[in-house]
């Protein structure tokens, strides 16, 4: 196995999984909800806002704030502050901002928060305005945001490896039986393949049951040095290893592999593990083929294997291949720049044996990842983390 | 395989008329190169002048070397289509109303690849042919063609939106008497024109070609003199509510400068062209305005034959030069305002005219007739600008080179 160069993570932990129960719409703005999830941080750590010295937010609908404007409106005075606009890489992106940070003393208590409203009308507003790129090149096509590039992107992996609807259905339909053990799960009915693969089609070869609901909702964490956690008699989860890439293979004239394939060995060599000894994956699920191509390039599989790994691995709960345990962003919900956290919060739950009903027997060892900014034609932004829990 | 399109049944009066929505107007500074060569009918990429790499989308610095030298230079047109998708559920009305909407991603064989509409006869992984058109919104969009003709090629209905074609449209040529309208009325007809109203000021008079043009099937002649307010104003009552064409082919052409003329002949050339311009602006532009999306014969485009001295003036044909540019400015305001309803407004830039108002002037003319196919052929390309003939091609590489030169060279 090669070794990393990089400096390994010393101690650091996250702990404090916050999930605030996702609507469908909300009256309600960014701040409220990331409000709501910075109390439930304090409460579920037992300290209060004082202790917090280093913040970290996410969020497409605060504007025009970003996380200074947040420092005052909830009262926080703190020595460490990032505002992370990496969509569906935010999550990881935090988490490895926030450990440095504490690993250098620059902030004890970080919490790294995402949080979104969703107005009748706020979606079509955020992908009107999502980057230069999109506006110029995308946007004007019809493309109503990341359903058709994703499309393209889709069709062409299809092709050139030879995957099925119903490959993407399986992933689909297993997150959904996921889902059903989860009370906040926006989806609350099963999914048979059956009715995957009549759904109505969005943009072929993405179908209804491709795509994320959009809807409001918050996430957070809290990132700390392990002897604080044990100081605060918190359950934490040991940060083994993560990797972090943007716009990785710019010259594939389509899409095919995220930048996790760039940085795969340095992810596993820093935290001194094989894929298999992984007890449950929480990879980034805007639309099933993305998992598909992150169990390619997080080396589970090796590329254009995608496809058979799907066909021969159980992904629910008790399955052969724990996946999306919580039922990911296709059951639970995509509350923007939520989504990202929704697996790395999941997988501290996991690790820390307080997922309840979605536990995945003696799971230890996870790892969580992250997709994000559909700049043009492609996701750029990617990351991973592998976390350890206590009995690890 | 494309369906020809059906000559539109005629309308219902008590049906409603859907309005015009648009697809999405807002566009960097930098990606109005492409507009720029959409306006003109070129295909151009982004190209770094240090490093020579194309690039998509528009940037401001060089992805490979990071130099700030980029230019839009002329590129080759050759891509092939890597993946499509019929979008079925799109974000804005413009394409809800449309859909299912192809479009495709295009691996440029100079490099880039380009998100593109596509005309239906594109196939994946074939060779596909890129060309810059302006959508309803006026901003420039990229669109995959065939690598050869196929039949009907025109009709396709995503091309549609972005061409202005003649077919099964009605169209009001507003002088019948100039060589420039009846060869205009001609070509539009065999273009596939539905009805032709042809503007005659003072219709009883005779005039040279009248009889050809009255034998054309479909050729209507109104009564239409520009410089009179209420014969404009009473033509519009008329017929303003089926004109899905308009084609200004008013002319008024006088030789002279500014000294030692009346100024009675320069308020005659303002009276014709521009007076005559926002006249037919005013009487015919809200209906026009207002059909952009009416089916197969909707409100499409609005053509004026400006002069190539609109762009500087040729002291020769000095007023008449003013009278142009006047004429050029308006049509710009003009252009705004249709953009609202999705109707182009097309300038052909010509030089002097093989006909009798510039019969001391040297070759090489333009004749009427390459006026009317070049009108066809903007109008079938969805062109905004185009510059015909030796001359105005001449004038517009000057132009763009050095104007003082021109002004100049014009002036001696």
């Amino acid at each position: 196995m090669p070794s990393s160069a990089r400096t390994p993570y010393d101690r650091i932990v996250a702990a404090v999984p916050v999930t605030i129960p996702y609507v469908r719409y909300s009256a309600e703005s960014a701040q409220w909800w990331i409000g709501r999830a910075l109390r439930a941080l304090v409460e579920g750590a037992g300290i209060t806002p004082r202790d917090i010295d280093g913040l970290c937010v996410s969020s497409f609908t605060m504007g025009p704030d970003s996380g200074i404007g947040l420092t005052q409106h909830f009262g926080l005075s703190v020595r460490w502050l990032d505002t992370i606009p990496l969509g569906g890489a935010s999550a990881i992106a935090a988490l490895r901002r926030a450990a440095r940070a504490v690993q250098a003393g620059d902030a004890a208590i970080v919490a790294c928060v995402a949080g979104d409203t969703n107005h009748v009308d706020s979606f079509r507003h955020t992908l009107e305005h999502f980057s230069r790129f999109n506006q110029d090149a995308a946007y004007p096509y019809g493309t109503g945001g990341p359903n058709a590039s994703f499309a393209l992107i889709a069709r062409n992996y299809m092709r050139q490896y030879g995957a099925r609807r119903e490959d993407f259905g399986k992933i689909a339909v297993s997150q959904r039986a996921n889902a059903l053990r989860n009370p906040h799960a926006l989806m609350k009915t099963p999914l048979t393949l059956e009715q995957y693969l009549a759904a109505r089609p969005i943009a072929d070869p993405i179908h209804l049951f491709d795509c994320v609901m959009p809807c409001a909702g918050a996430e957070a964490f809290l990132v700390m040095r392990e002897e604080v956690a044990a100081s605060l008699k918190l359950p934490a989860a040991k940060i083994l290893s993560t990797i972090e890439r943007h716009n990785a293979f710019g010259n594939d004239p389509v899409q095919f592999r995220g930048g996790w394939a760039a940085d795969v060995d340095e992810l596993y060599a820093m935290a001194g593990v094989k894929p298999e000894d992984l007890d449950f994956v929480e990879t980034y699920d805007d639309y099933p083929m993305i998992v598909m191509m992150q169990l390619e390039d997080l080396g589970f599989c090796r590329k254009g294997e995608g496809p058979a790994f799907v066909r021969e691995h159980d992904f629910t709960i008790d399955g052969s291949f724990p996946h999306n345990t919580s039922g990911g962003q296709l059951s639970v919900g995509q509350a923007g720049a939520g989504g990202a956290y929704l697996g790395l919060t999941e997988a501290l739950r996991q690790v820390l044996a307080l997922a309840g009903p979605t536990q995945v027997k003696g799971a230890r060892l996870g790892l969580a990842s992250g997709f994000g900014m559909i700049n043009y034609d492609r996701g750029l932004a990617t990351g991973a983390a592998i976390l350890a829990g206590p009995a690890a | 395989m494309i369906e020809p399109i059906k000559r539109p049944r005629r309308k219902d009066p008590l049906k409603r008329t859907r309005l015009p929505t648009l697809p999405p107007l807002p566009r960097s500074r930098a990606s109005h190169g492409f507009t720029r060569a959409a306006a003109e009918g070129r295909f151009v990429l982004q190209s770094c002048a240090a490093c020579g790499t194309f690039m998509y989308p528009a940037r401001d610095a060089c992805p490979s070397c990071l130099s700030a030298d980029l230019c839009f230079a002329e590129a080759p047109r050759a891509g092939t289509l890597m993946s499509e998708t019929r979008i079925h559920v799109p974000a804005e009305v413009y394409f809800r109303e449309r859909a299912p909407w192809r479009i495709g991603l295009v691996a440029m064989q100079c490099g880039p690849t380009l998100v593109a509409h596509l005309h239906k006869d594109c196939q994946e992984g074939k060779p596909v042919a890129l060309s810059w058109q302006l959508d309803k919104a006026g901003q420039a969009v990229a669109f995959a063609h065939p690598e050869h003709e196929t039949p009907n090629m025109s009709d396709d209905t995503q091309w549609r939106e972005m061409s202005a074609d003649p077919k099964f449209r009605r169209v009001l040529v507003t002088n019948g008497r100039s060589a420039v309208g009846q060869e205009a009325v001609a070509a539009l007809k065999a273009a596939g024109a539905s009805i032709l109203f042809v503007g005659l000021a003072e219709p009883w008079k005779p005039f040279p070609g009248e009889e050809r043009l009255r034998a054309i099937e479909g050729v209507e002649i109104v009564p239409l003199d520009v410089g009179d307010e209420k014969s404009v104003v009473d033509l519009a009552a008329d017929i303003g509510g089926k004109v899905d064409i308009l084609v200004n082919t008013t002319e008024h052409i006088r030789a002279g400068g500014l000294i030692g003329r009346r100024t009675s002949i320069v308020r005659d050339e303002l009276d014709q062209s521009y007076l005559g311009f926002v006249h037919l602006a005013q009487s015919f532009g809200a209906a026009m305005r207002a059909r952009g999306a009416d089916g197969v014969n909707s409100a499409a485009a609005w053509v004026n034959i400006l002069s190539v001295y609109a762009l500087a003036n040729w002291p020769a044909f000095g007023a008449w030069s003013a009278a142009q540019a006047a004429c050029l400015s308006l049509s710009h305001c003009l252009r705004a305002e249709l953009r609202a309803g999705g109707v182009k407004v097309i300038n052909l830039f010509t030089g002097p005219l093989d006909t009798e108002w510039f019969q001391t002037v040297p070759p090489p003319k333009v004749a009427p007739r390459a006026v009317a196919n070049a009108i066809v052929s903007a109008l079938k390309g969805g062109l905004e600008d185009m510059f015909l003939g030796d001359v105005a091609e001449d004038i517009r590489r000057r132009l763009a080179a050095n104007p003082k030169a021109v002004e100049r060279e014009l002036g001696t």
